[in-house]
């Protein structure tokens, strides 16, 4: 297994390592973490792609350095909503609700 | 066609229109009060306006021309970005102009609430900051990128842009609740883009191109094909709502302003069914299994029945017309198995339906969401068991329930009966039968959810108080749209030609070329 291999390999890894940790960690920010690493295992199979020819492929480059303003803003933006949540509520958490259930007034 | 219209640079104008007016209305933020809201309202209408021109001439262009490319600073692919509009890509913009724009107009009433009067619902209270013209107009810009994207990657910047303005909209409210369902959106958003850039990432690691249709002529059955079919489907589906991953829409749409829940219940769930309908078919059309197509058939049907139980135990219009919407999503997903069926000749059918379901829903849940605004606004709350009689004192925003749901339950001259009608044909011709069961069992619970609200508003009995009134602007908005939409299925033929444009399917008897 060659190293650029190993790369790809390891990119699709954590990615799906920090889905998992997406769904099952409740606290917020373990959540935003998660997704932030969901990307960055996105950006080493990318990184990865670009180096199997001969020559280094630009392109994907291109996509990681833009995609690393997206998950910077994005990760600002989450961070900005955990704390106005934390301070509503106390606690950074999703309320706890039957996954159907509206705010308020399910059911009946 | 007029010479004007040959100009390609119109391509530009849907997406520079808002994300200029964008960048003014955020800068606008720093002046305060009266004066900012005027000035604010101004450069809003003037974009919705610009954004509406700029469809209109692509629709001629396009129709004249045929699909056209626009290569930006004229760098061709792969290294410059291009933009593509198809029938389906000016379908879009048009859906967008409209719904936008009467979106647009709503909001001038919405948030016209003076300092001193109290709103009795906290999610109604005026946008204090001048938040709601900045966000919408960066959400529009984004809906419009997408729909004249070219390129996987640009399809993966607008669905960014896209969930982040859309969640900041939901957040509007400044409530627990709507903070709690802005997170989970983000969430929900982040995720469902996250598993398109995989997908991408792997579509690029086997064929070296970014451009869709670069891609369609390369790509072929092989297991990263079918990695990254599953995960944009799978993120797409996450994002449009589809059961079982509708979790997210209820609190998302009852939390939101009812100004901004009108356009995300219209228009953006529609944005990610419009990326998923472009890779699936111009992308994936030849390399995907038939029975690939079962799967999203199969969860529609399910959401179709499931969404409109659902809705008839909800006891609020928002939660109602939420989970109405995901009944109605549902509808959108029996396309793909009805386009993979045995009788090609049926695919247009299948497709142009559904797409046409993509406007007389958005037109339709829009104006639906304004009417339940409007309630809100007048009597502060919008409670089902509360408002019985509510008719006496609201007869319009009542009316534009009623007329809205002709098209939620697809009765003729609506563009919900165009649209599930040529589902139901496409079901029975591509010998699917039960899926025209659905079809029909979709309307007729339509009819038992609406009738939730519509029958004790309507009964003469003492009713609620009436605390404001709500401008006529939002009432008059709401009505018109929804009238518009019960008129959609009379004018369907030229927006089927235009549909046909560029179609991944030939139209064959139907209309256009």
């Amino acid at each position: 297994m060659s190293s650029v291999d190993m790369y790809l390999l390891s990119g699709v890894a954590v990615f799906a390592v920090c889905a998992y940790a997406l769904v099952v960690h409740a606290h917020l920010i373990r959540k935003v973490i998660a997704i932030n690493m969901m990307g960055s295992g996105v950006f080493v199979l990318l990184t990865a792609i670009a180096r199997r020819g001969d020559e280094t492929d630009p392109v994907p480059h291109a996509m990681v350095l833009t995609g690393i303003v997206v998950a910077v803003s994005a990760t600002a933006f989450a961070l900005a909503v955990v704390r106005k949540l934390h301070e509503a509520t106390g606690h950074a958490y999703l309320p706890e609700e039957g996954e159907d259930a509206p705010p308020d007034g399910g059911g009946g | 066609m007029a010479s004007v219209f040959e100009n390609t640079n119109w391509m530009l104008a849907p997406i520079l229109v808002p994300l200029a007016a964008a960048t003014v209305a955020f800068l606008l933020m720093g002046i305060r009060g009266e004066a900012r809201r005027n000035a604010q309202n101004a450069v809003g209408l003037a974009a919705a306006l610009g954004v509406a021109l700029s469809a209109l001439a692509l629709w001629a262009m396009v129709s004249g021309g045929g699909p056209v490319r626009y290569e930006l600073g004229g760098w061709e692919a792969p290294l410059g970005i291009n933009l593509y509009a198809d029938g389906l890509s000016v379908f879009m913009l048009i859906t967008t102009a409209i719904v936008g724009g009467a979106g647009s107009v709503y909001a001038l009433g919405y948030f016209s609430g003076r300092e001193g009067e109290d709103a009795r619902r906290k999610e109604d209270l005026q946008d204090e900051t001048g938040s709601f013209w900045p966000l919408w107009m960066f959400l529009w810009a984004s809906m419009n990128g997408m729909f004249l994207a070219a390129d996987a990657f640009n399809l993966y910047i607008t669905l960014e842009i896209l969930g982040l303005s859309a969640a900041a909209l939901i957040t509007l409210g400044g409530t627990r609740m709507a903070f709690s369902a802005g997170m989970r959106y983000l969430m929900v958003s982040l995720l469902g883009s996250l598993a398109y850039l995989l997908g991408v990432a792997l579509l690029y690691g086997s064929f070296g191109a970014l451009d869709l249709a670069t891609l369609g002529e390369a790509a072929s059955p092989i297991p990263p094909v079918w990695a990254a079919l599953a995960l944009i489907s799978l993120g797409m589906a996450l994002k449009t709502g589809l059961f079982p991953l509708h979790f997210w829409m209820p609190a998302a749409y009852t939390s939101a302003p009812s100004a901004a829940s009108a356009i995300l219940a219209g228009l953006v769930g529609k944005a990610s069914f419009y990326l998923l309908l472009r890779v699936w078919f111009d992308v994936f059309g030849g390399s995907a299994p038939p029975a690939a197509g079962q799967i999203p058939g199969v969860l529609g049907a399910v959401a179709i029945v499931w969404g409109a139980v659902m809705a008839m135990r909800q006891t609020r219009i928002k939660t109602l017309l939420a989970y109405s919407s995901v009944s109605q999503m549902g509808y959108l997903f029996l396309l793909f198995a009805l386009v993979s069926g045995a009788a090609p000749e049926r695919s247009f059918e299948a497709w142009g339906g559904g797409v046409y379901l993509v406007l007389a829903h958005a037109c339709a849940k829009a104006a639906m969401f304004m009417a339940a605004g409007v309630v809100i606004y007048s009597v502060g709350h919008d409670e089902i068991p509360r408002l019985r009689g509510i008719f006496q004192k609201l007869p319009i925003s009542v009316a534009t329930f009623a007329v809205g749901g002709i098209t939620m339950m697809g009765l003729p001259t609506s563009g919900g009966f165009t649209a599930k009608y040529l589902l139901f044909t496409a079901s029975v011709g591509t010998g699917q039968w039960w899926y025209s069961l659905v079809v029909l069992a979709g309307s007729i619970l339509a009819a038992l959810y609406l009738l939730r609200f519509l029958n004790p508003a309507l009964i003469q009995v003492p009713t609620a108080k009436v605390y404001r009134d709500a401008p006529q602007i939002m009432s008059g908005t709401a009505f018109v749209l929804a009238v518009f939409s019960v008129f959609l299925g009379l004018m369907s033929a030229p927006l089927f030609e235009l549909l046909s444009v560029g179609a991944p399917f030939p139209s064959g008897t139907m209309g256009g070329s």
